[in-house]
């Protein structure tokens, strides 16, 4: 293990610095943000509305659409133009998938459910951040949900499973302070209902061993854990501000 | 064992309410093995052995006897199609809509035009949410001038407050008339406009603070701080009964 | 729109009064934060009353057009995003998106708040190009000027990337700030009836009969106008449009 100390001084099952604020967009049905060091994310939830067009409309329940977006100014290198980019509408997907197992729309027939995700800046991690604003959004909004979704990204960095990875990490070797050992890097975004521990969105990039990922996917449960009650205490929040306060 | 939440707490999805038998899973909650959890974000109501979860917010989901406040989107053959700021747009047939006889084929812009605001009574509603609406009954009538704002369904209860003293009181305050439909949607008409905005604030307040206790004190402060009741005249205006708001 | 609706807002406005009990010619409170993203080489978030907007400016190097071999490049775009009002679609750039980019990016040009001399290279093959990005979050009226003032913010937050033998490191900022000489404010007057009024919230806008842009500098001298909305203005009116227009923008600007 020569990883032992993180490119940022953190420890390896340390999140970066995060915030979370519940109710940011007023047209909205619900929204929230979500930052984790330098990667923010804002979700907006409007519905259940009409779906159009019709052949889109499922008469057993409602639909869920997510829709992921970076800002131009958002990208660590150039300009990101704006529209949807191949990258952005298969997170999108994976995005939606991650957050249905955990919403029930039994009651709406035939409507949407639509939750915008924007990204103002971002330093990797950026889906994982996006589906934690949107299960907040989505709670804030009103949607019957069995539980919230939590998710962050887990990776193995020259040889260390190391939690909720930066982009200098996932580009190790080229920032690497120390020698060397291991060159593969592998960065596994995960999203996971709180209480069942069952895992919602799953993905890799990289290099490891089927050994190494389930031990990554072990070690990323006590950090879902605490991803889960910064959502509840954000959501809780909105609603206690007021409380004991002012006459 | 038993209870983990206390009465009237602020609860999120998927939170444990209470554990074992003794309660019994009502609305916006579910049994999990022998957790009962919330599927909303609201506040936990313990009533007995039941709970239930009041929500905090979400899009209105039409039911059957509500009062609403629809705008004409469309004009069909034999009716009107409203919307109800919901997922699912509402029908008026010309049966419900009026008591005069219209021939088929007649111009239904002399009774509702595009773009009008009516007060209405759910009659039905099907498994995929068809909504039909009718104006036969004490105070559903088409709306005049006025401002349309908008509100969280779940709130209206507190807006219109209990046997509507709440809107009464705004009523009287800033001699306005309003009208408080189930699904979130409020029409206000004042003849002063500056006693109008603090109407519409008054209520916003309530939108924002319905959660919080002391609501009826705390509206009555804010009403008092900027419109005075007269001492003298005990009630400027008694309200119309039709200009009342909808009940519960 | 409600006939009804439009007009007891008009009435309301004849007897000075609005939906939120403001002045006629009173903007909301403002509020300006930079660096907002630490992505773009400078950003700012404009909150006026319930509308809010960001803007992020980035940089890149690129050839000069023939004609100006010297000159540097400024674009500016708008997005107006479907998360900040249930009326805006996913989608290419809606005519109003088009129109809020193409008012804030003229007021810059024609005032030359910019010197895009500063911004060349090497003459004749290396240029900055700097791309500013107004992206609507909540709308609730008057994105416009909202969106004017958010653009100079993200503006005079900017600074250069580092740029060694042709390559540009984004992540080593520069100390050097843009080349930013004038602060040309965009305030929009909105005729409701016969009545004229700034900022007007998501409700008073539906009633909008016409508007008018006007972009003024520190010197009170107008370098860009756009007059939108259906009915027509006469010179009367453009005159006073004009002058509650200047007079604003030099109070926004001395929040800059």
């Amino acid at each position: 293990m020569t990883y032992t100390k993180r490119l940022d001084g953190r420890k390896h099952d340390e999140l970066r610095e995060t915030e979370a604020k519940v109710g940011v967009i007023k047209r909205a049905t619900g929204s929230a943000k979500f930052r984790m060091g330098n990667t923010t994310a804002l979700a907006a939830v409007y519905g259940p509305r009409e779906l159009h067009p019709r052949f889109l409309q499922d008469p057993e329940k409602g639909r869920l659409r997510c829709n992921y977006n970076m800002m131009p100014f958002s990208g660590m290198g150039d300009r990101v133009r704006p529209g949807a980019n191949r990258r952005a509408k298969e997170i999108s997907m994976v995005t939606t998938k991650a957050l249905l197992p955990a919403v029930d729309l039994k009651d709406y027939p035939n409507a949407v459910v639509d939750v915008f995700i924007e990204l103002p800046q971002t330093d990797a991690g950026s889906r994982c951040v996006g589906i934690v604003a949107a299960s907040m959004a989505l709670a804030d909004a009103g949607i019957p949900m069995k539980d919230l979704v939590c998710a962050v990204a887990v990776g193995k960095v020259d040889k260390s499973i190391v939690i909720d990875l930066d982009y200098e990490e996932e580009q190790y070797p080229k920032y690497a302070t120390t020698k060397v050992d291991d060159e593969e890097v592998a960065d596994i975004p995960i999203a996971m209902i709180p209480s069942t521990g069952e895992i919602t969105l799953l993905q890799l990039d990289g290099d490891i061993s089927k050994e190494d990922l389930i031990k990554a996917l072990k070690f990323a449960k006590p950090a879902m854990e605490k991803i889960y009650e910064i959502q509840k205490k954000a959501l809780k929040e909105k609603y206690s501000d007021l409380k004991g306060g002012k006459k | 064992m038993g209870l983990l939440i206390q009465d009237k707490q602020v609860v999120v999805p998927g939170e444990i309410l209470a554990q074992g038998m003794d309660y019994l899973p009502g609305h916006g909650t579910y049994r999990d093995g022998d957790n009962i959890k919330s599927t909303r974000l609201g506040l936990l109501n313990v009533e007995g052995r039941a709970l239930k979860i009041v929500p905090l917010k979400g899009a209105y989901l039409p039911r059957k006897g509500d009062t609403i406040i629809g705008r004409v989107d469309d004009i069909a053959f034999s009716g009107w199609r409203f919307n109800i700021n919901s997922a699912y747009p509402a029908m008026l047939s010309m049966k419900d809509g009026t008591h005069e006889f219209v021939a088929r084929g007649a111009d239904l812009t002399r009774y509702y035009k595009l773009q009008e605001y009516v007060v209405a009574k759910i009659i039905n509603v099907t498994s995929q949410n068809l909504v039909d609406l009718t104006v036969k009954g004490p105070g559903l009538k088409k709306l005049g001038p006025g401002r349309i704002i908008m509100v969280t369904p779940a709130k209206v209860p507190r807006i219109i407050g209990k046997q509507g003293s709440m809107v009464t009181l705004i009523k009287e305050h800033t001699q306005t008339q309003i009208t408080v439909g189930q699904n979130g949607i409020v029409w206000i008409n004042g003849k002063e406009p500056k006693k109008e905005a603090i109407a519409v604030q008054a209520i916003e307040l309530i939108n924002q603070q319905a959660h919080v206790g002391g609501l009826t004190d705390r509206i009555k402060e804010f009403l008092e701080k900027r419109v005075p009741m007269p001492k003298t005249t005990k009630k400027v205006e008694e309200p119309k009964k039709e200009d009342t708001e909808v009940k519960q | 729109m409600n006939l009804q609706i439009q007009n007891h807002i008009k009435q309301s406005l004849d007897q000075q009064a609005r939906v939120d009990g403001r002045k006629l010619d009173e903007f909301r409170d403002l509020t300006i934060e930079k660096g907002v993203s630490q992505t773009a080489e400078g950003s700012a978030r404009v909150i006026l009353g319930e509308t809010e907007v960001i803007a992020g400016v980035k940089m890149s190097v690129g050839e000069p057009y023939p004609d100006t071999p010297e000159d540097g490049s400024l674009m500016v775009g708008a997005e107006l995003l479907p998360m900040s009002s249930p009326n805006f679609e996913p989608g290419p750039p809606s005519i109003w998106a088009i129109e809020i980019a193409r008012v804030v990016d003229r007021g810059i040009r024609e005032s030359k708040a910019i010197d895009t001399k500063k911004l060349c290279i090497k003459k004749g093959e290396k240029i900055w190009l700097v791309a500013v990005d107004i992206i609507t979050i909540n709308d609730d009226g008057n994105l416009l000027d909202a969106a004017g003032i958010a653009t100079l913010a993200a503006l005079q937050d900017a600074v250069f990337p580092t740029y060694v033998d042709g390559e540009i490191d984004y992540k080593k900022k520069t100390k050097t700030k843009l080349p930013l000489s004038k602060l040309p404010i965009p305030v929009t007057v909105y005729k409701i009836g016969d009545n004229l009024l700034v900022d007007p919230v998501s409700e008073e806008e539906e009633s909008v009969d016409a508007r008018l842009t006007v972009t003024t500098t520190e010197k009170g001298q107008i370098c860009a106008m756009q007059k939108g909305g259906d009915a027509p203005l006469t010179i009367e009116e453009i005159d006073k449009m004009c002058t509650l227009a200047q007079k604003r923008a030099s109070e926004l600007r001395k929040k800059l």
